[in-house]
């Protein structure tokens, strides 16, 4: 039995929130995260935030005692976690290591981004810093360029077209929909992807996710504290993993493989004690459409090679076999880079009935998020299960 | 050779030898590897790194980093040099004409805005290409 419980969730929109600083937007999150979850600010032992780029957005580093104030006890450890887009996700995982270790019961974890603040090309050459400054950097290689030499060697590779990545940008728009925390509430159609201006060949502004604000935070819980102060928790934390690989995609043996996410997935699996055909549900790092090809491969839900079909097929659709990022993804709920507890507030919804989109993961038991740092070099992936 | 430090010097040195001609590669262990590199004590291995190599992958930047604003659309590929890949700029070429298996010599180039050395390549005369 899963001894980390998720107590309750919260999280900002997603979109733009002009005037807003990260720490505005941080405690709005954490607050609505305890107040659904009941627990007392002052009973939170520890803090695990997750920020890839407040230095470049607000000038402001060292943020985790920042994001702690006002929690409602100084008596605790704040750290803030940096590792790209998977900020987020390692967050989540510290988290889970305290209370399984036994070092804290009661973990706020979290992330903040302001991106909108900046100007398009600030953002482009911040994104880029996620990537081998020397071997990558230098040379131009912007965080689009660099998910579309991935596309480019996929597609060489396995074959594959941009229409069948045009058919995830069209689902995780349409689950975006109905997701009222979603950046983009509003569906659009291949050829409106086809048609987009080209970013990096071969993806295309619409292959791509926006640049978002947003906070999101989650309590959880050990299950022995859940037990002395009658927390309700319908969700629970069954398996933590991380996984790194080269910084640099030209160090990599085979770059159609991400070896990283396959680490840490596994190691999920191994401590939740399950295999992915046992997932039913998965919220995955889609910043773009390649992205959630890779990801679906990497989690094992599909052989190398086989899951660019998945959307257009409709296996992974609201109503397909195993949908994936019901919440709208990266790609259409937005992307404050901390985003990987944005997916883990999202998926605990899904899992306990209370997300719009819940209807269609109505029997679901298992589900898994996937968070990944810059091309991922880093991952982490955490399997969620219903709590009996 | 005995490396147990990462050195700026260890990749500007590396470029120079790009640059005349020279280029290498570090072999360790068994494992091929570009510069910067940590090792330990396993023993080092320079090895002539091939004349030519192949790109793999490539993609057209039209959105820029900002520091190559002036350049787009411009091309970075992945090319493979025997055991070792390395990502670099293609230039001499039109952009729309890079394609997977292109043959390609590396070259230095240096970026306009701030002086920084990094790789590039050109592709070997006598290929069926557009010239810039």
């Amino acid at each position: 039995m899963a001894e980390t419980l998720i107590a309750g969730v919260g999280a900002t929109d997603f979109g733009e929130h002009a005037g807003r600083t990260g720490r505005e937007l941080f405690a709005e999150a954490r607050s609505s995260a305890l107040e659904a979850s009941g627990v007392s600010g002052s009973d939170v032992d520890a803090l695990y935030y997750g920020n890839y780029m407040g230095e470049t957005a607000e000038e402001q580093s060292h943020q985790a005692p920042l994001m702690a104030a006002g929690i409602g006890t100084t008596n605790l450890e704040a750290t803030r976690i940096e590792n790209a887009c998977a900020s987020g996700g390692y967050a989540i995982a510290d988290g889970v290591r305290a209370i399984e270790s036994g070092a804290a019961d009661v973990v706020l974890v979290g992330g903040a981004e302001r991106m909108t603040n900046l100007e398009t090309g600030e953002t482009t050459a911040a994104l880029a810093r996620a990537a081998d400054e020397l071997h990558e950097g230098r040379p131009g290689l912007t965080f689009p360029g660099a998910y579309a030499l991935l596309a480019d060697a996929y597609m060489d590779r396995f074959g594959g077209s941009r229409d069948a990545l045009a058919h995830i940008a069209v689902k995780n728009h349409a689950n975006a929909a109905t997701n009222p925390k979603a950046q983009f509430q509003s569906e659009i159609d291949v050829a409106d992807v086809l048609e987009a201006p080209t970013v990096a060949d071969p993806l295309g502004l619409l292959d791509a996710c926006p640049i978002t604000d947003g906070a999101a935070a989650a309590v959880l819980v050990s299950r022995a504290y859940a037990e002395r102060n009658d927390l309700e928790a319908a969700v629970s934390i069954a398996g933590s993993g991380r996984g790194t690989d080269t910084l640099a995609l030209q160090a990599r043996e085979d770059v159609t493989r991400m070896r990283a996410a396959e680490s840490a997935a596994d190691a999920a699996y191994d401590q939740a004690g399950i295999a992915p055909e046992d997932v039913d549900v998965a919220e995955v790092h889609d910043c773009f459409t390649i992205a959630e090809v890779l990801a679906l491969e990497a989690l094992g839900f599909y052989e190398p090679g086989e899951a660019i079909t998945a959307a257009a097929d409709g296996e992974t659709t609201a109503d397909g076999e195993r949908p994936v990022n019901l919440s709208g993804g990266l790609k259409a709920k937005g992307h404050p880079v901390a985003t990987g507890v944005g997916q883990l507030v999202e998926l605990t919804k899904l899992l306990a009935g209370t997300h719009p989109n819940a209807d269609a993961v109505a029997d679901a038991e298992v589900g898994v998020t996937h968070n990944a740092g810059g091309t991922v070099a880093t991952a982490a992936v955490h399997v969620l299960e219903v709590d009996s | 050779m005995s490396v147990e430090r990462v050195l700026q010097a260890d990749y500007d040195s590396w470029l120079d030898a790009l640059e005349e001609g020279d280029g290498y590669y570090l072999r360790t262990d068994g494992e091929a590897t570009i510069p910067p590199l940590v090792t330990g004590d396993a023993d080092l291995e320079r090895v002539p790194l091939a004349r030519t190599g192949t790109v793999d992958s490539k993609t057209v930047i039209r959105v820029p980093h900002p520091d190559f604003g002036e350049d787009a659309p411009y091309v970075v590929a992945l090319a493979s040099f025997g055991p070792v890949t390395l990502t670099g700029q293609v230039t001499g070429i039109d952009p729309e004409a890079v394609e997977t298996g292109l043959e390609v010599e590396p070259t230095v180039l240096e970026s306009g805005t701030d002086a920084e050395r990094f790789v590039g390549f050109t592709p070997v005369d006598g290929q069926e290409v557009t010239d810039e």
